[in-house]
């Protein structure tokens, strides 16, 4: 599904954002991607997104290799990816239905397909008596809803969420990882980047834990942290 | 082919919103829109209308006048007949009276004509007329009979024809630079306008972006934007210029002025013209200041 062949990037400024990265995520899959700030985690959702080219090795998605592709191809790739970020990015002038009817309307999806999949995803995410609402009405664990609804709506193979958690209270951020388990559950696979460590540890799944743009540790059913000798 | 016909539609919807949405900077397009090609419209007037004064003038003044002495003698003359008739750069040769001059002027001032019957002597000379192939065998016909007995002056219009050819050579270039100028301002004024729902759409680009919007169909509602404006200006411009002109032109040919109007482009012959440049114009201004504004945002 995802898969990097010895990844470098370094950043036109000099800064090595990632050595050597070997990563293999099947599909289905639903894993975390942990470690500080600054230690590659957005750079490393950046080559899967096209936002950055790798400064060698390969990337794979979908089998297929998209470490170059011409920039009028990357809209079509980034479709089969959908995105959740911490700061929702919902557009407050349209309704939570109009929100996530947009995404389809983007890529010329049939009005009747988006009168089916709107009101599915909607009620996927436990929101369908919001449709009308618009996101100022909505609690924040509401917003990230939206914004997840919006990047499934088109059944991407891959859901990406950078620190989807990041700005709630942990009882809605449990609300969320449920609707993500579900979504994992329909066969989507996930990749989460998160500071969260009570949910990485409650959730038992795979962790990949990167350390100065190096990948460090690499575990099934892993936790946040490793355990610290004498702690 | 429905799902590009869906997304065309989309992309038209936004561009009519952009539109509505920047009311205010919108305004400031059309109306730079409008002022440039009022301008040019002017220009191109000015520059046809010469044209035909400069058409006019080469047929009208492909002759020699040879000014002649009272007292010649007819043999005189005959013989500087005969010497012009030799060359074959002229087509004929008309000996005009004094008083035939006299007469001629006259029924050119018309009303006013009896202002001449108080004249004592008649101040006109006998006049031979050479009619000339090309206006440029003026001065070697002049040459070969300037000597003769009688002549008392010969007078051609080589160089009023050099001048107005001159003349309409600056008021072109003139036209081209002012006109460029202010089709480049245009420019300017229009991206920066576009550039305003740039920055109110700026989450919406972002987010379509993410969701796999191609360049195209982010790109589209802006060039929509700035090609309305381009035309709205257009069809401004093509009002103002075809009444305006309409306008000076009736009132000119109504007046005094009829002598003059002759050489003006009439309105209609014009305006088939103005109206295909103008919009050309227009769209091409807007879409280029749209893409112009939106060339930073897309690279991401």
């Amino acid at each position: 599904m995802i898969r990097f062949v010895n990844v470098n990037k370094e950043y036109k400024n000099g800064v090595k954002a990632l050595s050597n990265i070997n990563l293999f995520i099947d599909k289905g899959e639903f894993v975390f991607l942990v470690g500080p700030s600054g230690a590659g985690k957005s750079t490393l959702i950046k080559l899967i997104l096209k936002e950055e080219n790798p400064t060698e090795g390969r990337i794979y998605l979908n089998n297929r290799d998209i470490t170059y592709v011409k920039n009028r191809k990357i809209p079509y790739i980034r479709r089969s990816v959908g995105v959740v970020f911490q700061d929702f990015r919902l557009l407050p002038n349209k309704t939570v239905y109009e929100n996530v009817s947009f995404a389809m309307e983007i890529i010329g999806a049939h009005p009747k397909d988006i009168r089916r999949n709107v009101p599915m995803v909607l009620s996927m995410v436990d929101l369908s008596d919001k449709a009308h609402n618009y996101p100022h009405e909505l609690s924040g664990g509401e917003h990230q809803r939206v914004a997840i609804a919006r990047a499934i709506v088109n059944s991407p193979p891959i859901l990406i969420a950078d620190e989807p958690t990041g700005n709630l209270d942990p009882e809605t951020a449990w609300g969320i990882m449920k609707v993500l388990r579900d979504i994992n559950r329909r066969g989507t696979t996930i990749l989460m980047a998160t500071h969260a460590k009570d949910i990485v540890d409650a959730m038992k799944r795979r962790v990949v834990e990167i350390e100065k743009g190096v990948i460090v540790r690499d575990e099934e059913k892993g936790v946040y942290e490793h355990e610290i000798p004498g702690y | 082919m429905s799902m590009r016909f869906r997304v065309i539609k989309n992309i038209l919807k936004q561009g009519f919103k952009g539109l509505w949405r920047n009311k205010g900077m919108g305004l400031a397009s059309v109306t730079s829109i409008t002022a440039v090609l009022v301008i040019l419209g002017i220009f191109l007037i000015l520059i046809l209308s010469l044209n035909n004064v400069v058409m006019d003038t080469r047929e009208k003044f492909d002759e020699v006048q040879v000014f002649l002495e009272d007292e010649i003698t007819a043999s005189q003359i005959e013989e500087i007949e005969n010497r012009v008739k030799e060359s074959d750069k002229v087509i004929s040769v008309i000996f005009k009276s004094k008083d035939q001059a006299l007469e001629e002027m006259k029924k050119s001032w018309g009303d006013e004509g009896y202002l001449l019957n108080g004249l004592e002597t008649n101040p006109l000379p006998h006049t031979l007329i050479i009619k000339l192939k090309d206006i440029e065998y003026a001065d070697s016909v002049a040459k070969s009979i300037e000597n003769m007995e009688g002549i008392e002056e010969i007078q051609y219009n080589q160089d009023i024809i050099e001048k107005l050819v001159l003349f309409s050579n600056y008021i072109r270039n003139g036209g081209l630079v002012v006109v460029s100028i202010l089709l480049l301002v245009s420019v300017f004024i229009i991206s920066n306008t576009i550039k305003l729902t740039v920055t109110a759409r700026k989450t919406e680009i972002n987010i379509m972006k993410y969701v796999g919007a191609t360049n195209g169909y982010i790109r589209g509602p802006f060039v929509i934007e700035g090609l309305l404006f381009g035309l709205i200006g257009a069809v401004i411009s093509i009002l103002i210029v075809s009444y305006g002109y309409n306008y000076f032109f009736n009132a000119a040919s109504d007046k005094l002025y009829v002598l003059f109007t002759v050489y003006l482009v009439p309105p209609k012959a014009l305006m088939k013209d103005v109206m295909i440049i103008f919009i050309a114009i227009g769209a091409g201004i807007g879409a280029l200041g749209s893409l112009v504004s939106m060339k930073r945002f897309l690279n991401v």
